[in-house]
């Protein structure tokens, strides 16, 4: 995949106003170098700092000026001694010049790769562009700039601006950064710049993507409106989760001076039979088995493929329906993005057509689609319009999976209304809750929106690479704590928390929480809504507890065949659910009856007596559960124990 | 070695959320469906589809047959038996007249549905007045009393088993709300007095009692009549089972269905608010996706169960070995090893409860937004008094201002921050559409969403955009394929279905394979109009 290799430029503001998050930049660079280690270890990449007291790059040898700027790598093979420098950044002492800076790393990309490698080739920028640019010598600086995005363009580069503002610029110059933005806004509209801008650390681990995945299409074909009116489109995953890396089973079994053991582990399946012999049964004497309540089918796979389910790939429409017919929380995936095919005008223009009325109407798109020949289910979706917020991105839709009626569970949950009103909210507490949901704010107008799924970084893949990394030098290492930056994922922004103190007092003085003090645990059982076993994560307790109870069931059951004096309404009712003998029913009732009279007299000054009515009344309710013969048992044994009272 | 399933319904990168539906036999239910087949069921009819006229009991057997295919897929650990009570012949263990338990062969009175018992069950309605016959079991001048003796033996059904692993609950079906109606003086309050006391004796044993009552066109079932006492309902609970009158069959169809399950919670969960003020929350699995049961290998001559052993084996010196304490990656040329304990600490980020982080117009959560199915969210009340009543108040906050809260999920496996979405309320024609509560929408990080730079190819010029006119033209396109009507939901799973077509087929050994029909097919026909 040598073609895919990516050649990267980091061009790093080092200036003093930028030494607060500079912390922040050496992670998210050596992170970005860290999974280029793991997973394209060809790529390439170049170091340059800018702001610096030094200078020290080729343009400055050959032309002069570019000063302040210092090229910390060259551009190589991604290795470790790169990390090893992201890591310590030097902290500059000038205010840096980003384009400068941009012409530098240009200039590097130019003389190493000349025009070859289009499109692999890229700039990432990191500043926080609070400070002016230097004027040119001839026109001005949005000719300047111009003329360099032009150059850029014609070498096929890229460039990713990460602009670091807000609550991390407050003293900067407003009239500079207005000019700063407008010359950055020229890349972005002339060059495939992706520009971002982020206003707390949190935001700058997530804004820089770490790892690059080449994007590949789950669908090239037609999306079929009706049999005669068709729109070749492609469709891309738009989000799917990455996942913690799964780590290879570590053997310690070769030798300590071997160098060259892999350490792996192969894991290996037998099918055996589950008589006595145990016996390995090969491939081909398998047979699927498919379960259908108790039963289990057996089919062979070539019976299931004469009958299985075969639909045709395709993307067909079903048709429009109001957006509001369509809940968010119906969206089952991860989401798919579709496209009008590369290069295709008509389809680009057909796309924008529907995209552009569907929103304009409100509307929404059902499609049914089959990806590829040989997928053995359909999927049922929505398409929503995509319009493109920037001039060179065509028009496009996302799309998301639909429940099948076989998905859904309808149940259903009593109205709050209909609650007593000592659950309801009064006036006073509605007003407190009224002011959190304001004042907690995360996304006020005027500042960037504060946890924005797209530059919020996954806290636990970050722990992970950081961890990685520092195993690699020190084998011994505990894991960190989670850092301040990652903490603002996790939990709540106590700077947030208390500029909003007195909403969150007044909360909590209109609102009243109390345990429960009816709630034993042994209650819970009784209820009749109770965690399925089906957890879908670990650690819960209740699971727990009803695993406890499980086994003393199953104790019970194997074990109780006389009343004892512990349990005697449970010992009762376990021999009187007896099956294997008609015997048990009248064992058990003549057992509790002398377990009752037993209890009577041996009493002393009644303090059996709690327990003889209970045993009475569970003696009854096994009577009548029987039949009603025995409840003529249970009155002859009622008379009876009321005789010997006497 | 191919030890997954042929993974019919995954997608290639499909993982975890598969398990949600999967049951365990922990959680089991026993349910006794009690239906009532006097003649008032047979002669009582509600306008169907097609303008045809359905009997109720016609409506009570087919919901149940829907209800025992649901569950023979998705629960098949329950255990079911069906019950008629005023029937002419009777079949019970108590020997006790008009009551009449319907089973099929190798199967016990309550057990789990089989595909015969499906079968004969769908067959059942041509010959169930030839073989069990309709008659009023309750009448002047005789001692019987059908209802208490349905309830008897239904009662000496759930026997099986102890409440504290199961579930029991008694479904009774029924047109009559005033069972004893017919009857005068002594007799009546008799025979009142004695329903009663065998229903609350079942209820002191655990078993719960539902009624789901079918309202005749003319009249509205009454369940003050005499149901409340024997359900023990007051007050507000009495609402909630008052269909009204004259009710379409399709929605009194749905209110069936809906109420023969219960809800299950998938957790319970704690909800932080801010420090010091934490309710208590129950989460439900409402949407997951449905996929076929796991598959067992079998011995192709036997067809006995095989087991699988896995073995561990060194690559590098071919020993056996048991199961490694360590995992390792490969980085910067060596091999980084990891203890369990470690991978486990590096993902326990949080605490395991919900915590708030703020809040944000609904605008903010974006189509692209999204990663797995939600999960619903309803306080309780049972374990911190006052839960509820946040909930209500910060519930209708957000419905109010149009905002969603943000919050931290953590648990253990797979923290995460996720968009809690407040659900009004929606009911058409007395059936609850969409529960009131809060949708949890789990949310991707930056790391999970692609750039769309990288998608789209590079080109020098800006993309071209459809005019106003282009525009037009769609928009017409659009109205003329309007589906108005359209719900999720409303198509049923042609894979799933095609699925268990094929193995009830097998599994009763016919020799055909019944049609099924993809209803997710477009209406070619129309759509070319």
């Amino acid at each position: 995949m040598a073609r895919n290799k990516e050649k990267l430029v980091l061009l790093l503001d080092v200036g003093p106003s930028m030494h607060s998050v500079l912390p922040e930049v050496e992670k998210v660079c050596s992170m970005l170098v860290e999974k280029k280690l793991i997973f394209r270890k060809n790529d390439e990449v170049g170091v340059v700092v800018f702001g610096t007291e030094e200078t020290n790059n080729d343009l400055t040898k050959e032309v002069g000026g570019y000063d302040h700027i210092v090229v910390l790598e060259d551009i190589k093979v991604v290795d470790g001694d790169l990390i090893d420098t992201l890591q310590k950044l030097p902290r500059g002492t000038v205010d840096g010049d980003f384009l400068d800076a941009i012409v530098v790393g240009m200039d590097m990309l130019i003389k190493k790769y000349k025009d070859i490698h289009k499109g692999k080739k890229r700039l990432c920028l990191i500043t926080n562009a609070v400070h002016p640019i230097k004027d040119s010598l001839e026109g001005t600086k949005e000719d300047q700039v111009e003329t360099i995005a032009a150059q850029m363009t014609a070498q096929g580069m890229k460039m990713e601006s990460v602009v670091v503002r807000g609550r991390l610029s407050q003293d900067a110059n407003k009239r500079i950064m207005d000019e700063n933005d407008r010359l950055l806004s020229i890349f972005s509209k002339q060059t495939l710049t992706r520009t971002v801008y982020v206003d707390s650390p949190t935001s700058l681990l997530g804004a820089l993507k770490t790892r690059r995945i080449t994007p590949v299409t789950v669908f090239r074909g037609d999306l079929e409106l009706s049999p005669d009116m068709k729109i070749k489109v492609w469709v891309y995953k738009r989000t799917q989760e990455e996942k913690f890396p799964t780590l290879k089973k570590y053997s310690e079994k070769a030798p300590q001076t071997n160098k060259f053991a892999t350490h792996q582990v192969k894991v290996d399946y037998e099918y055996k039979t589950v008589d006595g012999a145990s016996k390995v049964v090969p491939p081909e004497q398998r047979i699927k088995g498919y379960r259908y309540g108790p039963q289990v089918v057996p089919i062979s796979a070539a019976e299931w493929d004469a009958v299985k389910f075969k639909p045709e790939k395709g993307v067909k429409l079903l048709g429009f329906t109001d957006a509001s017919n369509i809940m968010r929380h119906y969206y089952m995936k991860d989401v798919y993005l579709f496209i009008a095919e590369p290069g295709n005008t008509r389809a680009i223009l057909s796309v924008s057509a529907i995209a552009r009325a569907m929103k304009e109407m409100n509307k929404v798109a059902i499609l049914r689609c089959v990806w590829r020949q040989g997928q053995q289910n359909v999927v049922l979706g929505v398409l929503t319009p995509n319009i493109s917020q920037n001039d060179k991105l065509p028009d496009s839709f996302y799309f998301n999976v639909l429940p099948f009626i076989e998905d859904v569970r309808e149940y259903q949950f009593p109205s709050f209304n209909s609650f007593p009103v000592s659950w309801q909210p009064n006036e006073q507490q509605q007003k407190a809750a009224d002011e959190l949901v304001q004042m907690l704010n995360l996304a006020p107008s005027g500042k960037e929106e504060a946890l924005l799924p797209d530059y919020t970084p996954n806290p636990v893949l970050e722990r992970f690479y950081r961890h990685l990394e520092l195993k690699s030098k020190q084998p011994d290492a505990a894991v960190p704590p989670l850092d301040g930056t990652l903490k603002r994922i996790t939990e709540p922004d106590p700077e947030l928390f208390f500029e909003n103190k007195s909403v969150i007092d007044a909360l909590r003085k209109h609102f009243e929480l109390k345990e429960n003090p009816k709630l034993k645990k042994s209650a819970r059982r009784l209820l009749r809504e109770k965690p399925s076993g089906s957890n879908d994560e670990d650690g819960d307790a209740d699971v727990s507890d009803a695993q406890a109870v499980n086994s003393i069931e199953k104790a019970l059951v194997v074990k109780i065949e006389k009343i004892g004096d512990l349990t005697p309404v449970q010992d009762f009712e376990v021999i009187l659910s007896r099956r294997d003998s008609p015997e048990w029913v009248g064992k058990a009732i003549k057992e509790m009856r002398d377990k009752i009279l037993g209890l009577l007299s041996d009493s002393h000054e009644g303090d059996n007596h709690l327990i003889a009515v209970e045993c009475i009344a569970a003696l009854r309710k096994g009577c009548i559960l029987e039949s009603q013969n025995h409840t003529t048992i249970f009155c002859a044994i009622l008379t009876c124990i009321a005789s010997r009272k006497e | 070695m191919d030890l997954d399933p042929e993974d019919v319904f995954k997608d290639e990168e499909d993982g975890s959320d598969n398990e949600f539906f999967q049951q365990s036999a922990s959680s089991k239910e026993y349910v006794v469906y009690l239906v009532d087949a006097s003649p008032k069921m047979f002669n009582t009819t509600c306008p169907g589809k097609d303008q045809k006229d359905e009997t109720h009991f016609h409506l009570a057997v087919s919901c149940i047959a829907e209800s025992l295919k649901t569950q023979i897929i998705s629960r098949s650990y329950d255990e079911v038996a069906i019950c008629f009570f005023n029937t002419r012949e009777k079949k019970n263990l108590q020997d006790l007249n008009g009551v009449f338990v319907f089973n099929v062969a190798e199967r016990e009175h309550l057990d789990r549905p089989t595909a015969r018992l499906i079968k004969e069950f769908d067959c059942l309605q041509e010959s169930f007045m030839r073989e069990i016959g309709s008659q009023y079991g309750i009448v002047p001048g005789s001692r019987e009393n059908s209802l208490y003796n349905a309830l008897w033996v239904a009662q000496a059904l759930l026997r099986k088993g102890s409440i504290k692993t199961a579930d029991k609950r008694i479904l009774l079906l029924t047109n009559e709300d005033d069972p004893f109606g017919g009857l005068l003086g002594a007799a009546k309050a008799d025979m009142t007095r004695t329903s009663l006391q065998r229903a609350k004796d079942a209820q002191d044993l655990g078993i719960s009692i539902e009624l789901l009552p079918l309202s005749c066109p003319d009249e509205e079932f009454n369940v003050k009549v005499f149901y409340a006492d024997l359900l023990g309902l007051d007050g507000e609970d009495l609402v909630q089972f008052m269909p009204s009158a004259g009710q379409k069959l399709e929605d009194m169809k749905d209110q069936l269905r809906k109420r023969m399950f219960t809800r299950r919670i998938i957790r319970r969960i704690t909800f932080d608010i801010t420090n010091g003020l934490s309710i208590q929350l129950n989460t439900y699995a409402l949407i997951r996706p449905a996929v076929p049961g796991a598959i067992t290998w079998l011995d192709s001559v036997t067809n006995l169960p095989l087991k699988i052993e896995r073995s561990l084996i060194c690559e590098d010196t071919g020993a056996l070995i048991q199961e490694p304490p360590k995992r390792f990656q490969p980085y910067r040329n060596e091999n980084v090893k990891f203890s369990m304990d470690e991978i486990s600490e590096m993902k326990g980020i949080s605490t395991g409860c919900l915590r708030l982080l703020g809040f944000k117009p609904l605008s903010c959560l974006k189509d692209y937004h999204n990663l797995r199915p939600s999960t619903f969210v309803y306080p309780s009340d049972q374990e911190v008094v006052g839960s509820t009543c946040i909930f209500i108040a910060l519930y209708r906050s957000m419905l109010r201002l149009k905002r969603f809260a943000v919050a931290f999920y953590g648990s253990s496996s797979h923290p995460q921050l996720v968009a809690l979405v407040a659900q009004d309320e929606v009911a058409k024609a007395g059936v609850q559409i969409e529960p009131p509560g809060i949708n949890m929408i789990y949310l991707p990080y930056s790391d999970d969403i692609r750039d769309v730079e990288e998608i789209f190819p590079d080109t020098d010029d800006d993309a071209p955009r459809a005019d106003e006119d282009q525009i037009q033209k769609a928009a017409a396109l659009i109205k003329r394929i309007d589906m108005r009507d359209f719900s999720v939901s409303q198509f049923a799973n042609p894979a799933l279905q095609r699925h268990y077509a094929v193995l009830q087929a097998l599994a009763l050994e016919e020799d055909d394979i019944p049609e099924t029909i993809d209803e997710t097919l477009p209406d070619e026909e129309g759509l070319a109009r």
